[in-house]
């Protein structure tokens, strides 16, 4: 059984109670994803899973057999930010910066989310395509706590990457 | 965590030959992991069913069967879902967190146990947890629990919120077990604790779920309102699940259903039978309330739930009635 981690295969781990990310964390020295609670309360362990945002902490690793993860340690590094990196940096989107990991992979699966025109709660026709708000983005990082209380800036780096980056455009009067 | 093994099945069929032989179903493990680690679930053997192929979202004559294994998001996401069945997808969606609904599934989510504190704190009495216990929730922090289906054994509620809304829409459980397959109405899915608070649902020894049916759409107005002590990522306080129809300025057909209420997703006809064919009004929806609210009981902290319902429901009820002029 194995399973490809940023881009690298990995043979999964023998123990039937390694949750992924003790194995990403433990194992692999991935220590980018964090562990805050460890019970699915506060998204630090986000990672990506084809594609997909989870919270490693509830999910067991062997569960894993042929998915291709991805954490932060993929989405850039130090000299070579990506997009949304960037804008956390240039908006203090974060104080100490223990969540910050898992906010960034949780927006960068928000993005294709949202291109897939998928609704959220605060979506106000949820038969239509999402009309991006700062309501929407609230909502739909909602799964990610900051005990450093950087929300604000958090959604200000958002906004910044989904103006700059299109396809879609924020609605700045629903926004207001 | 204790020890397991952990088996993959290729199929259902496998699938159930492991449950058979006493394995423990694992879907997006969301529940499960959580309450393992707390050793409040301690299966010695689990078997995946995450590649079962019982994933598929299909039409099922004018209704939708919504296999065990589809995800939490992928039925939100599903344009059927959204178009005909949206207070499925609305409830799903006011539910837990983005991350959560990417690997909680339509099987797991019906199965989810209770957020009882007592139930989570393995040094504290509880009957639904080690029968015979006693119920720290009784005379203790009670805030979230019931006020309708208690007993003196068990208080809890069924946290969930898909399940409120799949009460209202008429939807069934559909298992497979050892002696074949059964088709459960979702309002006989979930049991009240009774005597026995330790079962929370109707599953079989060795039954698999392999979906849930929704009938034909209704064609009404869907509301799924929840009400929480924050915006977001919390479990309901209450939450009303509404679908309803009017004609010529009256209520011409109306389902409720009710979440974190009950011991189960609680739904009572007699509260419809005393909206339909009358014009809406604020008395109305407090007769309705009446009806609703008639047998509830508070245990100190949740006594505010009796009140938060009536409240709920008249603010569903004005939004579902104001807003449907359509066919009125
Ligand atoms: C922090 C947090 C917040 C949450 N908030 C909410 C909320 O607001 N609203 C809400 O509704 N839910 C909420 N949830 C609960 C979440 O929805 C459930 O954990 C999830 O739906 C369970 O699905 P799963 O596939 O992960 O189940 P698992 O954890 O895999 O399984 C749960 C149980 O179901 C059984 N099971 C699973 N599939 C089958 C099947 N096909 N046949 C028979 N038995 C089966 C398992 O054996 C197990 O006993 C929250 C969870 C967390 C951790
Ligand atoms: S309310 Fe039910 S789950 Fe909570 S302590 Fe009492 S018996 Fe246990
Ligand atoms: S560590 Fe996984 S959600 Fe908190
Ligand atoms: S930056 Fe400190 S928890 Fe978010």
């Amino acid at each position: 059984m194995h399973a490809r981690v940023n881009g690298t295969e990995h043979p999964l781990p023998h123990d039937s109670r390694r949750t992924l990310l003790d194995w990403l964390r433990e194992d692999l020295g991935l220590t980018g994803t964090k562990k805050g609670c460890d019970h699915g309360q506060c998204g630090a362990c986000t990672v990506l899973v084809d594609g997909r945002r989870i919270n490693s902490c509830l999910s067991l690793a062997q569960l894993h057999d042929g998915d291709a993860i991805e954490t932060i340690e993929a989405i850039g590094s130090a000299d070579a930010l990506a997009p949304l990196q960037r804008a956390f940096v240039a908006h203090d989107g974060f104080q100490c910066g223990y969540c910050t990991p898992g906010q960034i992979c949780s927006a960068t699966a928000l993005m294709s989310e949202l291109a897939e025109g998928w609704a959220s709660a605060v979506t106000e026709d949820i038969a239509a395509a999402p009309v991006v708000t700062r309501a929407e983005l609230q909502e739909r990082m909602s799964g990610n706590l900051c005990r450093c209380g950087a929300y604000s800036n958090i959604i200000a780096a958002l906004e910044e990457v989904i103006a700059a980056e299109g396809p879609l455009r924020i609605d700045a009067e629903a926004s207001a | 965590m204790k020890a397991f093994t952990l088996d993959h099945a290729a199929d259902a069929q496998d699938a159930l030959d492991a449950l058979g032989a006493g394995a423990t179903a694992i879907a997006g493990g969301t529940n499960l992991v959580d309450l393992m680690k707390l050793q409040i679930a301690a299966p010695d053997r689990l078997v995946s069913i995450r590649r079962t192929g019982l994933d598929q979202i299909a039409p099922d004559g004018e209704g939708l069967r919504i296999g065990a294994l589809v995800t939490n998001a992928d039925c939100a996401a599903d344009g059927r879902v959204r178009r005909d069945w949206p207070l499925l997808a609305q409830a799903i969606l006011a539910g837990a967190s983005p991350q959560l609904r990417n690997r909680a599934t339509t099987g797991g989510n019906l199965c989810q146990r209770t957020r009882c504190g007592y139930f989570y704190d393995t040094t504290q009495a509880c009957n639904k947890r080690a029968p015979g216990t006693g119920c720290g929730a009784l005379g203790g922090f009670n805030r979230i629990h019931a006020v309708l289906g208690t007993s003196d054994a068990c208080i809890a509620t069924y946290p969930g919120d898909m399940a409120v809304a799949l009460l209202a829409l008429d939807a069934e459980v559909l298992t497979q077990g050892p002696d074949g397959e059964r088709t459960i109405p979702v309002g006989q899915f979930h049991r009240q604790p009774g005597d026995d608070p330790s079962r929370d649902n109707t599953l079989l020894p060795g039954e698999l779920i392999t979906g849930v049916r929704l009938p034909a759409p209704s064609g009404g107005m869907q509301i799924y309102r929840k009400v929480r002590d924050r915006a977001s990522y919390a479990f309901a306080l209450v939450s009303v699940a509404a679908d309803l129809a009017m004609e010529d300025g009256r209520i011409a057909r109306c389902a409720l259903a009710f979440g974190s209420l009950g011991t189960v997703p609680w739904r009572d006809r007699a509260v419809e039978q005393a909206l339909v064919g009358e014009t809406p009004s604020p008395a109305l929806f407090d007769k309705a309330a009446d009806v609703l609210l008639r047998d509830a009981r508070g245990f100190g902290e949740n006594d505010f739930k009796i009140v938060l319902a009536r409240r709920a429901l008249a603010a569903t009820l004005a939004e579902a009635t104001l807003s449907n002029p359509a066919k009125g």
